[in-house]
């Protein structure tokens, strides 16, 4: 409850930032359009040449093109931000503030920054999807919605842990902004289903930086092409994941030593 | 005394070139984009050409692999970053002291580009070849076509150079130019290749690109490389290179006077 409203502070606080910048509103707008347009007009390239890609049909490649385009808003809204603050607070020492304040410290970190714009992000990929499971002939029940829901929800709490582990490395290694640029990299990968990979980088992108587990499996669990395994799987890799990012971030509390007196 | 420029060229070469060294991690990890994107692409369109059986178009397997490690190679070598850093450097103020130097700052943006670019040399090169061992390409161009390839790749390099350092200008006019950056990258994958052959695009699209420069920056090198072009081809490629470089020089030398005399120094 009280992350809940804490979380809610923060937004209208953010909100409020942002709308002294309306016009960063239409901006966005325009640039989210423009990826997922580009995003699209790749995927209309390819099926020029073929009926498939690897078993996924058209239809199912623009539902992975809308659950790339929501999980990255979902992700931006005040995950990824909030993250890139909690690196530089820690180089410059301005952590301090955050430690003095008498919340727990880890969600205050998790939720510092949020930039209310990403929601167009959402808003579009949902569009996305819906439009093409509407487009798309078969129905889909409400066994792949739940599906879908499940492995959503799985997926941002594995990217939520996993950006906690990777900040919570600042705290030893201080010059770590660097390391964004490469999740930033391998986050592209994840525009197009996994299984098109090989072996080993499948399983780079689903143990190390696991972006499978973010776009593949929900877009899999929606049209329907996903094992039953893999909807218990995500839970479950969540929920351990969140406790280690935990236990990982108490430990590099420790290590922090306050550099800015 | 005035020195030649050959001297201010050298010393300006070095500083840059122990500048980019102290950055060498920060170097490394900004390939890691130049070299994943050509590379799920060619995954991407290797698993088109199963599907169908070996080839997509006039490319087989081994062609689409030796396209995309080329594709990464002259990209390498021709990407610039100028339009990233020119809106920081007018909102700064940092362009009063590129201002004093007595020397037009293109030259040292081209001297720190060719400085990075040799030092990640040595990463991008046994990448490419653990590529080519990887995924098994086919590469066996005639002598004259290896022999011309480095021509049009240094070509394409001064062509890309000036056409993006005049879209970095926009800075000086536009306060933020992240949003047009990013529309401009997106024409670039289109239409120099890196995202498909040419080939694979639409007739239409594929007419249209050849009265843009981008197909001349990154696609031209690449498929004379690969051997896909006759001589006459060839040769009206580098009339293009030519005929872009002299406009983007001629657009710099414009932009640039004026965006000066629009600049207000802030930041003291």
């Amino acid at each position: 409850m009280n992350a809940l409203r804490l979380l809610a502070i923060f937004f209208r606080l953010g909100a409020m930032n942002e709308v002294q910048y309306r016009v960063n509103f239409w901006i966005h707008l325009l640039r989210s359009t423009m990826e997922l347009g580009f995003a699209l007009f790749a995927v209309l390239i390819i099926f020029r040449h073929t009926t498939h890609l690897n078993g996924w049909q058209p239809v199912e490649m623009v539902v992975l093109m809308g659950v790339w385009t929501l999980m990255s808003g979902l992700i931006g809204v005040t995950v990824q931000p909030s993250m890139e603050k909690l690196i530089e607070d820690v180089r410059e020492g301005t952590l301090d503030f955050t430690l003095t304040k008498p919340e727990e410290s880890q969600l205050l970190v998790s939720i510092s920054q949020v930039r209310v714009w990403r929601l167009v992000d959402v808003v579009l990929g949902s569009m996305t999807i819906v439009g093409a499971l509407w487009w798309m002939e078969r129905a889909t029940g409400g066994r792949e919605i739940l599906g879908f829901a499940m492995t959503l929800a799985a997926g941002s709490v594995i990217l939520y842990s996993f950006w906690l582990m990777l900040s919570t490395m600042s705290f030893w290694f201080v010059r770590i902004q660097n390391i964004l640029m490469i999740f930033h990299s391998v986050y592209d990968a994840a525009r197009w289903p996994v299984t098109i990979y090989p072996t080993w980088m499948q399983a780079i992108l689903t143990f190390i930086v696991p972006v499978a587990f973010a776009v593949t499996v929900p877009a899999g669990a929606l049209v329907g092409r996903l094992s039953m395994q893999w909807v218990v799987g995500a839970p479950a890799l969540a929920a351990v994941l969140l406790v280690a990012s935990r236990r990982f971030w108490r430990i590099g509390l420790r290590h922090y030593s306050g550099a800015s007196a | 005394m005035i020195r030649g420029f050959g001297d201010i060229y050298r010393t300006l070469f070095a500083l840059e070139l122990s500048v980019m060294f102290q950055y060498r991690a920060a170097v490394v990890i900004w390939l890691l984009g130049l070299v994943l994107q050509p590379v799920i692409l060619m995954i991407v369109w290797l698993t088109v050409a199963e599907s169908k059986g070996g080839a997509v178009g006039d490319f087989d397997a081994g062609e689409i692999a030796a396209y995309f490690i080329a594709v990464m190679l002259v990209n390498h070598v021709t990407f610039t970053w100028h339009m990233y850093e020119m809106g920081w450097r007018v909102r700064s103020g940092f362009f009063n002291s590129i201002l004093v130097q007595p020397l037009h700052p293109w030259h040292r943006d081209v001297l720190q580009n060719v400085a990075y670019k040799v030092l990640s040399l040595g990463v991008m090169l046994p990448v490419a070849a653990l590529l080519a061992w990887y995924f098994e390409p086919t590469l066996d161009p005639p002598l004259w076509a290896v022999l011309a390839f480095f021509p049009a790749l240094i070509l394409a390099f001064l062509a890309r150079f000036f056409l993006e350092w005049a879209v970095a200008l926009l800075a000086f006019w536009i306060t933020d130019t992240s949003g047009l950056n990013e529309l401009y990258v997106a024409f670039v994958v289109v239409l120099t290749g890196s995202m498909a052959p040419l080939s694979f695009m639409p007739e239409l699209l594929q007419t249209l690109s050849t009265w843009t420069p981008f197909p001349w920056m990154v696609s031209f090198p690449v498929e004379l490389l690969l051997s896909r072009l006759t001589l006459d081809e060839a040769l009206h490629g580098f009339v293009m290179q030519g005929l872009w470089i002299v406009v983007g020089f001629g657009v710099v030398q414009l932009a640039w006077r004026r965006a000066v005399s629009r600049y207000s120094a802030v930041g003291a």
